[in-house]
């Protein structure tokens, strides 16, 4: 087993799109559930328009690579408010059903044959990156050192999604720093009481679902900045993965997102390259290479389990913080 | 209400540890003689193809539009401007029908075959190769149009079906949600759990028993699944008294592992059970339904109707009701809701292991993530008829399986899961309770 | 303290019936002073115009509300033809369980939809405004199961309460520099007020952390942040130990000192005797009664509906267990002697034997 290479890969995932991608999937989904106490299960559809919307409007419309971010976020702040308006006076349970049957909706209509010409139906989209390499300021050649080695594109796509990180970190802290965040712990808690006091908590909650949403498909355009579009990455599984990164971290927290994903992505990687090299190295008897990789995602399941009785508050998390714990 | 308490408390541990243990060695069979990876390997893009050509004297017609159905389910596609089509289908060494929509094609032109009675309808066969070509004959001619009321009845029953089979797991999941307040996710995979099991005791590439054996054994097993589920997670979980919406995340995990185990001992591509493609018999009109279709339609309704008497009149169905209507009130009368709830759990898990092995039949065919594409019919059948009531999950459901298959009549086939969230979104806006549930009082 | 504090609003028209005599500080009472007695204020009267009866015009109402109906399924929970409230003065909501008191506090503050009625709060029609608007328009109210934020601090709750906050709207929010110095005066008012119920020690405490009394203290002084003109309770006094009762009861009067109207729900005859200025009865969702409290016990109607009959006596002496020194204060210590226990139930059985025929 080349132990190297496998620290090697898993090194370099930690600056990878994918990971920041999480990580802001991961943020959006803090707002929503860790701060607001939305049960939102189709963040996955948010991250979804911001992709498509990001593609469509280059390779449909001709739109700049900037113009087509844009458009992403706009489309998910629209689809926040579609889905809100109903919604947003629901119990709880009834909201995450709505969600994430919202959700499967989008990526169905994302899928179907109907919308071939623009959505690339089952194929999905790519090819829309001309606009974005001609931005690229940075000269051609490789950088960095040791794992961390890529190229002048590669480099330009991890340093728009650390900055578009860092922004939506920013503004989230600022937020939940503010008498605007204070209130939405209140609603979190208890709805009626926070009315009781003047405030109009379905404004609260619409802001909560919009800015959540508006990160959440930044991580979808930042996922498919470097490579292409394709709708069955956009399914329930990748809600519950980013359940999964964001409960590890601390869902109420700023920056406990930002560390689940990291952490998530990392063991990802890592157990991608050990498990099937150790079943080529015959360590792990009794199943395939194949197999090996499918054993990552079960385990995954279980985390999640165990995370959520044993540890809902995560990392950084403070339990006696937390709404959804009894 | 003692003598329940006693006799079930008395029996339970016995028989629990009986029964968990023969589960435990019959699964261990099942799985090691299953093997890894089914026949038909590959990821979720379907790797083998049918495609064809329309043309008219040598000219491409664009546009024209074509439906093929088979194993995987139905998929539809049109021609380019080439005049050329094509479609991935997930299994080769399998029949696919390829139909040619008429309406689709220029006036006055149809598919022109004297020596056949439906030109437009044509069976392919995907052999060993993996590829096959279909073409037809265009002309001018008359068409061979289905009228709109054909059409509909068709559908209506077809609907039907689906709509009983996905009540089957319904009911189930609504249940378990009156009784426990736990919003299932993993009950996608205890409908999946069914077929799985059932291929490996009844294909001929396993142990191959006969169907009457293996398909009631697998259904016991699926409700040994719902008893392991609540021996080792649901009841310590509920005695820890865990939040409710922890409980939900937990379902989330548990469907995760759940699926990846199936996806570990199958792989990601569809299998068949056996007798799945068998001809259809023409019954009454257009409607055509197989001896599969009919059979599926039969043990639906015996088995439906015989949970509703069981849950209106027997000792437990009662006292499940009573416990979705208030558990506190119902454990102070002297049920013991705990007992009750691991009957529930064993009801729902063989309903949804046999609502999973004729969902097989029904699509046709077996996959890692089956379940996971009726969940959300399942939770908006659950939620249109009224989150807590088997007669509403019931209800919901047919209506749902009668929503999918009618609105394939205006829309795309491919847009008629979407249809049918889309009706539950707004359903919920002016009616949160449901058909059958009840308002709560505010305050 | 003058007597009569209509000295603030005209002098009511109509002479009233003879038991409208302004309760003078409780001369009669001094005989029977526990040693944790309070110092006796004065009560507000002269609030109506005409009889006292049930929808009676009030002087100078705050609220006015006209024809409330709200049915749950086939069940009227309240039907309200005519219910004024009147302004400066400390209204009691009494009735037996199920008498539609709290369903019709929701419905006056926005927390639920009538089936049909108007009312007018301070000039402003207020049918159909959401519960927040509501709030901010300077009726507050507090809940039957208290809701202290437990999640957030004392101090936070107490922030939470004020109005007009810059730092709560989404964008303005982004700015500290827009906010910071508005919040800094908004905790300097929220430590005096917590220094009034004094509970400015546990500021940084998690409001959970508090016992049950202390957090209603909390509410109350959160629904106060707000600078109501209407405070309306739920229950003040529900699961509160007897100790804080006194302490609660004079922070309600403070609030009438300050010029706030008070409107609050009770089952504690007591505590409706000692503070409130006029009563209103309900029962089955309507008002049966309405008047100053010592009138509206007597009355038949009332009797009837819900205190069932001798409340004036005290029990304690009726029955021997103590003597007519020790009895309360608000019962007629000198009647409870002449009575024997015997006799009431032998009256309260016939009664029963009567009804069930």
């Amino acid at each position: 087993m080349d132990w190297l290479q496998i620290f090697s890969n898993s090194a370099s995932s930690i600056l990878s799109p994918a990971t920041m991608a999480y990580a802001l999937a991961a943020l959006g989904l803090a707002v929503h559930f860790g701060f607001a106490g939305l049960l939102n299960m189709g963040i996955a559809g948010f991250m979804a328009l911001g992709a498509y919307g990001y593609a469509i409007s280059i390779l449909t419309f001709g739109f700049p690579w900037w113009g087509g971010v844009l458009v992403g976020m706009g489309a998910a702040a629209v689809f926040a408010l579609i889905l809100g308006i109903p919604t947003l006076r629901l119990r709880g349970d009834y909201l995450a059903i709505v969600t994430i049957a919202a959700a499967e909706v989008v990526r169905l209509l994302f899928l179907t044959t109907a919308f071939d010409p623009v959505t690339g139906s089952a194929d999905g989209l790519s090819g829309y990156h001309t606009s974005f390499r001609a931005s690229n300021p940075i000269p051609a050649g490789t950088y960095g050192f040791g794992p961390w080695t890529f190229n002048a594109v590669d480099w330009w796509v991890r340093i728009l999604g650390i900055v578009a990180l860092a922004l939506a970190v920013l503004v989230v802290w600022r937020l939940m720093a503010s008498p605007w965040g204070r209130v939405l712990k209140g609603i979190r808690e208890d709805e009626d009481a926070v009315r009781s006091l003047g405030k109009n908590v379905f404004q609260y909650k619409m802001q909560a679902l919009v800015l959540g949403g508006v990160i959440a498909a930044v991580g979808g355009i930042v996922y498919a900045l470097p490579s292409a579009v394709s709708p069955g990455v956009y399914v329930t599984s990748l809600t519950f993965f980013v359940y999964t990164a964001l409960l590890l971290g601390g869902a109420a927290t700023v920056f406990g997102p930002l560390i689940g994903s990291l952490i998530f992505w990392v063991l990802q990687t890592l157990l991608s390259n050990v498990l099937p090299a150790m079943v080529a190295a015959g360590v792990l008897p009794f199943m395939s290479q194949i197999q090996a990789s499918t054993l990552r995602f079960i385990l995954v399941g279980i985390a999640l389990m165990l995370l959520v009785i044993f540890r809902p508050q995560g990392i950084l998390g403070n339990k006696k913080e937390l709404t959804f714990v009894k | 209400m003692a003598t329940t308490r006693t006799t079930l408390a008395a029996r339970a541990p016995r028989t629990i540890g009986v029964l968990l243990a023969a589960i435990a060695a019959l699964f261990a069979i099942v799985m090691l003689t299953a093997g890894p990876a089914s026949a038909t390997t590959g990821a979720d893009d379907d790797p083998f193809r049918i495609s064809g050509n329309v043309q008219l004297d040598g000219e491409p017609l664009q546009g024209v539009h074509l439906t093929i159905d088979g194993p995987g389910g139905k998929q539809e596609v049109e021609t380019d401007e080439n005049g050329q089509w094509r479609v991935g289908v997930p299994e080769k060494n399998a029949e696919y029908s390829v139909t040619l929509d008429e309406t689709s094609l220029p006036e006055g032109i149809a598919v022109v075959d004297p020596e056949d009675d439906t030109p437009n309808i044509k069976e392919a066969q995907v052999g060993a190769g993996g590829r096959v070509t279909v073409n037809f004959f265009i002309g001018e001619g008359t068409r061979n149009v289905t009228s709109f009321f054909d059409q509909l009845v068709q559908r209506i029953v077809n609907g039907l079906s689906f709509g009983l089979m996905l009540a089957l797991a319904a009911v189930g999941l609504s249940l378990v949600f009156g009784t426990t307040g736990i919003s299932n996710f993993a009950h996608a995979e205890m409908v999946t759990f069914g077929p799985v099991v059932a291929a490996a005791l009844v294909s001929a590439t396993t142990l191959a028993w006969p169907l009457y054996i293996g398909l009631p054994v697998a259904v016991l097993l699926s409700a040994g699944l719902g008893l392991l589920l609540d021996v080792i997670i649901w009841r310590p979980l509920r005695r820890k008294r865990v939040g409710v919406v922890q409980l939900m995340i937990v379902s989330i995990g548990l469907s995760l592992t759940m699926r990846y185990i199936f996806q570990f001992f199958i792989g990601g591509g569809t299998s068949q059970l056996p007798f799945s493609t068998t001809e259809k018999i023409p019954l009454f009109g257009v409607v055509q339904m197989s001896i599969v279709d009919m059979a599926s339609f039969a043990i639906c309704i015996v088995v439906i109707v015989g949970f509703a008497l069981w849950l209106t009149y027997s000792r437990i169905g009662k006292a499940t009701r009573a416990i979705s209507d208030n558990s506190s009130l119902a454990a102070a009368s002297g049920i013991d809701v705990d007992a009750v709830v691991r009957v529930i759990w064993i009801l729902a898990g063989a309903l949804a292991g046999l609502s999973g092995i004729l969902y097989a039949y029904f699509r046709p065919g077996l996959k890692w993530d089956m379940g996971a594409q009726v969940l959300l019919l399942m939770f908006a059948a659950v939620t249109l008829g009224g989150l807590g009531t088997a007669f509403g999950a019931l209800v919901g459901s047919i209506i749902v399986g009668l929503l999918v298959e009618i609105s394939t009549l205006w829309i795309p086939s491919d847009l008629k899961y979407a249809g049918a969230l889309v009706v539950l979104i707004i359903i919920l806006l002016f009616r949160p309770q449901g058909i059958l549930g009840r308002r709560e009082r505010i305050g | 303290m003058s007597n009569n504090s209509s000295a603030r609003r005209p002098k009511s028209k109509a002479t009233t019936t003879a038991s409208q005599e302004p309760k003078a500080p409780s001369a009669a009472d001094d005989t029977h002073v526990m040693p944790s007695k309070p110092v006796e204020r004065a009560k507000s009267t002269g609030l109506h115009i005409g009889e006292a009866a049930p929808g009676v015009a009030k002087v100078d109402p705050i609220i006015v509300a006209d024809g409330i109906r709200r049915t749950f399924g086939g069940l009227t929970a309240v039907d309200v033809e005519h219910l004024e409230i009147p302004r400066g003065a400390i209204t009691a909501l009494i009735g037996p369980n199920g008498a539609g008191k709290t369903t019709l506090f929701n419905l006056l503050t926005g927390f639920d939809k009538p089936d049909a009625g108007t009312w007018i709060f301070d000039g402003t029609s207020l049918s159909g405004v959401p519960a927040f608007k509501v709030s901010r328009m300077g009726q507050v109210r507090t809940f039957q199961l208290t809701k202290a934020l437990g999640l957030l601090t004392v101090v936070e709750n107490m922030k939470l309460g004020a109005k007009g906050q810059k730092g709560e709207s989404f964008w303005q929010s982004l700015i500290p520099g827009i906010w910071r110095k508005q919040d800094e005066e908004i905790e300097e008012r929220a430590m005096e007020l917590l220094a009034k119920f004094k509970l400015d020690a546990k500021a940084d405490d998690f409001a959970a952390s508090l016992s049950g009394g202390q957090r209603k203290l909390l509410e109350m002084a959160r629904a106060l942040m707000s600078q109501p003109q209407l405070v309306m309770l739920d229950e003040p006094m529900a699961g509160v130990n007897p100790a804080l009762t006194q302490s609660l009861l004079d922070k309600i009067l403070d609030l009438k000192q300050e010029g706030m109207t008070v409107l609050f729900v009770e089952h504690d005859m007591h505590m409706v005797r000692h503070i409130a200025d006029w009563v209103v009865v309900m029962a089955e969702g309507r008002v049966v009664a309405e008047g100053d409290p010592h009138t509206v016990m007597r009355d038949p109607a009332v009797i009837d509906a819900y205190l069932g009959a001798h409340q004036e006596l005290d029990l304690g002496v009726v029955t021997g267990r103590y003597s007519a020194d020790a009895a309360d204060s608000t019962t007629d210590a000198a009647a409870s002697t002449k009575v024997k226990a015997s006799d009431l139930e032998a009256a309260g059985m016939a009664e029963l034997e009567d009804t069930s025929k």
